[in-house]
């Protein structure tokens, strides 16, 4: 099995600031993989380094074998696409559903630009009768559907899931990940996930890698989060908050 | 156990283009010194039940209710002025995110003297004190730091138990807390939740909290207030929650991932018309 992503001592650096320390990763093909810790741990600046929104001051990023340069081209964008935390600031507030879904097809040039657009609403769960409604005109969860719909019209093969889920309703949320899963299946796609919720990370992933400070603390698998196999206080900190409160 | 606060057919009506709508449609309940969860979705109508009882709903939306009154003042009858003694002195109110409720140019410690001295006739440097004291009380490690600063320069999770501090500092009667956690880190979640949790029971208040997490809300609360649809559909005693009748409670219960439970697809709720009549 191939690498379909693969991270080397990266290292990001925002003025003297070191927000990631040289951290590895690597996530096969058709893999789900869950990046947790905390604000400020970098997860995000990791998955937002690999799509070429945070400058990478070392290291390397190889995508389906591929070693990237310090600038993405348009066939870096059809193989990975992210999918953003709030629904609310990603989409175009002045753009209706349809223009938004446009755009990336007119930038790869597309010819099939309608048939696409019919068919990743369909894919989402949301049908051809939101095609002309603006974002305002959304609930957050039918939001992070079109997102989603905008991430897979190029048909990528990995997708960059940053807390997807994480301004929504519980049980709103519950739907989302029940349609994330679903076109990872269909699609055999490629997941790179960030969460601060252990729950959902064992639910979606089956490995994980545990962040804090910018560096990666731990590597696990969904099971051993299960059994509660974990060397390091931080991550049983985590587990012991998504149990809920306790009162002492 | 005493009653403080007394709800009955509380109704919030927003006049709209298309017609008016009901965000809250008869709820009734009663809070004693005691600690009640308020459930559900966005758009359920929770967060307009608090804002109704705090006096915080816009100027066009109707309030109406055969009984809304806090220890013996009816609220819907109270003057401007006295609702405005009562907010932040008698009751108090927390909101979700520190990062838009507080005021971002002014020092955290003047925003808490501020709450004081409006309520309290207090001296600078007395108030200054009790700030600080205050802060303390919250858990912030180095209070006379953070009394200085402004909320852009602290964390989430440093902003919201500011928020605390500020909102406790008049001594009040009852508290309503309004998602206060989701806007932070898990871990933060839980020292947020202990703070409030020990000052609460320490200084006897009632509080009402409010969430769209039932799992939270009901490992934190007595008892728990499910809406659905600007209604309430089930009351239950938070120790009972494995035993809720309505389907709508159990969906909610049930469509979270949890560690351990193997569920693929996570169980969705199928939501009824019925339960919205």
């Amino acid at each position: 099995m191939t690498a379909a992503l693969s991270v080397d001592r990266l290292e990001v650096v925002f003025d003297r600031f070191r927000a990631l320390k040289g951290v590895s990763l690597e996530v096969q093909s058709g893999e789900s993989f869950g990046l947790v810790g905390e604000s400020g741990s970098g997860k995000s600046t990791l998955l937002r380094a690999i799509a070429g929104l945070a400058p990478a001051a070392s290291g390397s990023i190889t995508v389906n074998g591929k070693a990237l340069g310090a600038r993405r081209d348009k066939a870096f964008y059809r193989e990975v696409q992210m999918v953003f935390q709030d629904p609310y600031g990603s989409l175009h507030p002045r753009q209706t559903v349809d223009r938004l879904l446009q755009e990336p097809l007119a930038i790869h040039g597309f010819a099939d630009g309608e048939k696409r657009i019919q068919r990743a609403l369909d894919e989402v769960g949301l049908g051809t009768g939101f095609r002309f409604r603006y974002s305002h005109q959304l609930s957050g969860g039918q939001r992070q559907r079109v997102a989603i719909a905008r991430a897979l019209i190029l048909e990528p093969s990995i997708l960059l899931l940053d807390e997807p889920t994480s301004a929504l309703d519980a049980s709103v949320q519950a739907e989302v990940l029940n349609l994330l899963e679903e076109i990872r299946r269909r699609r055999k796609l490629t997941f790179l996930m960030v969460s601060h919720d252990l729950a959902i990370i064992t639910h979606m992933c089956e490995r994980l890698m545990v962040m804090q400070n910018g560096e990666a603390v731990e590597h696990l698998t969904a099971g051993d989060l299960v059994e509660r196999r974990v060397t390091r206080d931080y991550t049983r900190n985590l587990l012991r908050a998504s149990d809920g409160f306790v009162r002492t | 156990m005493s009653t403080l606060l007394d709800v009955d057919d509380l109704r919030v009506t927003f006049p709209t283009r298309t017609g008016r709508i009901e965000a809250v449609r008869g709820v009734s309940f009663s809070l004693g010194r005691e600690r009640l969860g308020i459930v559900g979705e966005s758009g359920s109508g929770k967060s307009q039940t608090g804002r109704a009882i705090m006096g915080l709903t816009p100027p066009q939306a109707e309030v109406t209710a055969n009984k809304l009154a806090f220890d013996g003042i009816d609220l819907l009858t109270a003057s401007p002025r006295d609702r405005r003694a009562l907010r932040g002195k008698r009751i108090a109110m927390i909101l979700q995110d520190p990062k838009y409720s507080l005021d971002p140019v002014m020092s955290i410690g003047r925003q808490i003297v501020e709450t004081l001295r409006t309520h309290e006739k207090v001296g600078q440097a007395e108030a200054r004190d009790r700030a600080l004291a205050m802060l303390e009380a919250v858990q912030i490690r180095d209070p006379a730091r953070v009394f200085d600063l402004h909320p852009h320069e602290v964390s989430g999770g440093m902003g919201q138990r500011a928020m605390i501090a500020m909102m406790l500092i008049a001594g009040p009667e009852m508290m309503i807390a309004d998602e206060p956690t989701s806007a932070l880190d898990v871990t933060v979640q839980l020292d947020v939740l202990g703070i409030l949790d020990r000052l609460v029971s320490e200084r006897g208040m009632g509080l009402i909290f409010i969430s769209h997490d039932l799992r939270l809300v009901s490992s934190f609360c007595d008892r728990v207030i499910v809406m659905y649809a600007g209604k309430v559909v089930e009351q239950l005693a938070a120790s009972e929650l494995g035993r809720a009748q309505h389907p709508y409670t159990r969906g909610l219960l049930n469509c979270m991932p949890k560690i351990g439970a193997d569920r693929h697809p996570l169980p969705v709720l199928d939501r009824r018309p019925e339960w919205a009549a």
